[in-house]
């Protein structure tokens, strides 16, 4: 039915709260780990950006268990295993054995922390678990959404202040750093902003396929624009676009999990850019 | 597949003394916990021998995103109805030909994308999972054994099954483990002898995949880790020779899989947090015991080419 009519679709769409409060903070997450994405795929990190959605989930439940507000946790678990990471490695970019050492065990404190709040406290809800790894983009609060909403300004902000240095220092780490500007400390601030943005994602996309959407647009980007400022705003258009899309096949589509839609997106946008990347070489050619 | 349902531990209401040997002979009058140890030390011994190379060839993030294909591969076979052993292997295998095929196509051109690809497959194939647990409409104890493993409800065929597997793969690392290891090291002068770099690379991909598979029967796909980058990379703080960091991988797996099971028999927590928290326990204290030994006189690891 909402394919026969697709204005009255979007109307009923935007007509009622969740999907209104899906659609806002979506976007505004999407925009946000588009962006940190683009940096991260650019850098090579894309392994770090995966233990901190990790970290995501073991600071969620860790709250759960404890009794505390979702939010603490997951802002805490992430920003601390940024700054871990980022003390760990050297100039801030940690080996991936380190780094797959340090989310192993991640995990397995988040599987303790969801055995003792699905057993210990009567509230306990064995969906938590499920719920924080897959998402529940359609069951946002308003307050999350304004929240969400509000972060992911701030991230954007933040990124767009310090975009050029950032480039400098991933494209020419030795040029930059004898230029004077602090890659490391660059390097760690990248880091942060990722884990804010996970944390913010995390209960919206999930911790698991958090990586898609911050590796998913950054590459599709990369795909079709050369130049690093073109690439990075087109990182967060594309996400912003992508998870839209997802959104609304989602509620066309009742029987799609959200995050199952938005990353079946993703990875057809991904497809359609190598086409179109291959087809404009030959073109060259 | 079973999560951590109180059932038959609620029965043997087992609980530790001081007499260990007495413990061991409580804990293997159950014949699921006889099977979680036969599984667990095909899988422990396996995981170690092919992580060891995994940890040479900087493959972790490979590792870790075949582990993960697992998860909707064996949630695809619940809703089939299939055993979900078929369904690790099977999505596995799969995955390690794709990132095979994928890969050897993007040589030469621009890798930096590669890492990315990996990244997106891999969100992609949970979300899969998740379609098809959804589809599946099944209880969410069965999720949380996929993603974080159950040692409980081990058949006797799954040992059988992971017994052969774990077999032919290290025979198989055995036999090509010399040029292996030379491709590993010092691809392009391996090359320039004759030996088939990328036949190999792809060799050792459908081993990872089938390491990764094997063990996410145990610790569920998102622990794989635990058991297949943590004892070799502990292993590599001791020794750089092969076959003694291959022996020594071994053995770690194999303690931190037994004492992982024992503890999980005897206490209320589950499996995957015992295996992961034993295994990264012993590799920080290794890394910090030689921080302190080697002060002063730094003495990195050899790189290896990526």
């Amino acid at each position: 039915m909402l394919a026969l009519a697709p204005f009255a679709g979007i109307g009923h769409f935007l007509g009622q709260e969740f999907t209104r409060n899906a659609a806002l903070a979506g976007g505004a997450i999407a925009v946000a780990a588009g962006m940190v994405g683009y940096f991260l795929v650019v850098r090579a990190q894309v392994f770090t950006g995966d233990a901190l959605g990790h970290a995501a989930f073991t600071g969620a439940l860790a709250a759960l268990a404890a009794g505390l507000d979702v939010h603490v946790g997951l802002f805490a678990g992430t920003i601390l295993v940024a700054l871990l990471l980022g003390a760990l490695g050297p100039r801030g970019r940690a080996d991936d054995v380190v780094i797959g050492s340090v989310f192993a065990w991640l995990l397995g404190l988040g599987v303790l922390f969801l055995s003792l709040y699905t057993t210990s406290s009567s509230t306990g809800d064995s969906r938590a678990g499920i719920t924080v790894l897959f998402g529940s983009i359609f069951g946002l609060s308003g307050h999350a959404t304004v929240l969400a909403v509000l972060t992911c300004l701030g991230v954007v902000l933040v990124l767009t202040g310090i975009a050029r240095p950032l480039l400098f220092a991933s494209f020419d780490e030795a040029v930059a750093s004898a230029r004077g500007i602090p890659v490391r400390a660059l390097g760690t601030a990248l880091l942060v902003l990722v884990a804010v943005t996970a944390a913010e994602a995390a209960p919206a996309v999930g911790a698991l396929q958090l990586l898609g959407l911050l590796t998913g647009p950054a590459a599709t980007a990369l795909l079709l624009t050369r130049r690093p400022f073109r690439a990075l705003a087109l990182s967060g258009a594309v996400a912003l676009v992508e998870v839209w899309l997802g959104l609304a096949l989602a509620y066309a589509a009742p029987s799609l999990p959200p995050t199952f839609a938005i990353m079946a997106v993703i990875v057809a946008g991904y497809g359609a850019a190598r086409v179109a990347n291959r087809a404009g070489r030959r073109a060259e050619v | 597949m079973l999560g951590t349902l109180p059932g038959p531990l609620a029965l043997a209401s087992p609980h530790l003394s001081w007499n260990v040997v007495a413990d061991v002979r409580d804990m293997f009058r159950y014949p699921f916990m006889v099977n979680a140890f036969r599984a667990g030390t095909a899988v422990a011994v396996l995981s170690a021998v092919v992580g060891w190379f995994m940890v040479l060839r900087r493959q972790a993030f490979v590792g870790h995103t075949l582990a993960i294909v697992g998860f909707p591969g064996a949630a695809a076979a619940a809703w089939l109805g299939a055993p979900p052993a078929l369904g690790y292997f099977a999505a596995c295998l799969l995955c390690a030909l794709v990132i095979a095929a994928l890969s050897g196509r993007g040589a030469g051109g621009d890798d930096r994308g590669e890492p990315a690809i990996i990244g997106l497959a891999q969100a992609a194939a949970l979300a899969t999972g998740y379609l098809f647990i959804s589809l599946y409409h099944g209880n969410l104890e069965g999720t949380n054994a996929l993603l974080f493993g159950s040692f409980l409800g081990v058949t006797t065929g799954q040992v059988v099954a992971l017994t052969v597997v774990a077999v032919v793969c290290v025979a198989a690392v055995a036999t090509i483990g010399r040029p292996l290891m030379f491709a590993s090291i010092d691809p392009g002068t391996a090359l320039a002898r004759g030996i088939p770099v990328g036949a190999l690379s792809v060799g050792f991909l459908l081993l990872l995949g089938a390491a990764a598979a094997g063990a996410s029967q145990i610790t569920g796909s998102l622990l794989v880790f635990a058991l297949l980058v943590l004892p070799p990379a502990t292993a590599r703080r001791f020794t750089l020779r092969p076959g003694l960091g291959i022996v020594l991988a071994v053995a770690l797996g194999l303690t931190v899989t037994w004492v992982g099971l024992t503890l999980a028999y005897y206490t209320t927590y589950p499996i995957g947090f015992w295996v992961t928290s034993l295994a990264f326990g012993l590799y920080v204290v290794v890394h910090a015991v030689h921080a302190v030994a080697h002060r002063g006189r730094h003495r990195p690891l050899p790189e290896v080419a990526p």
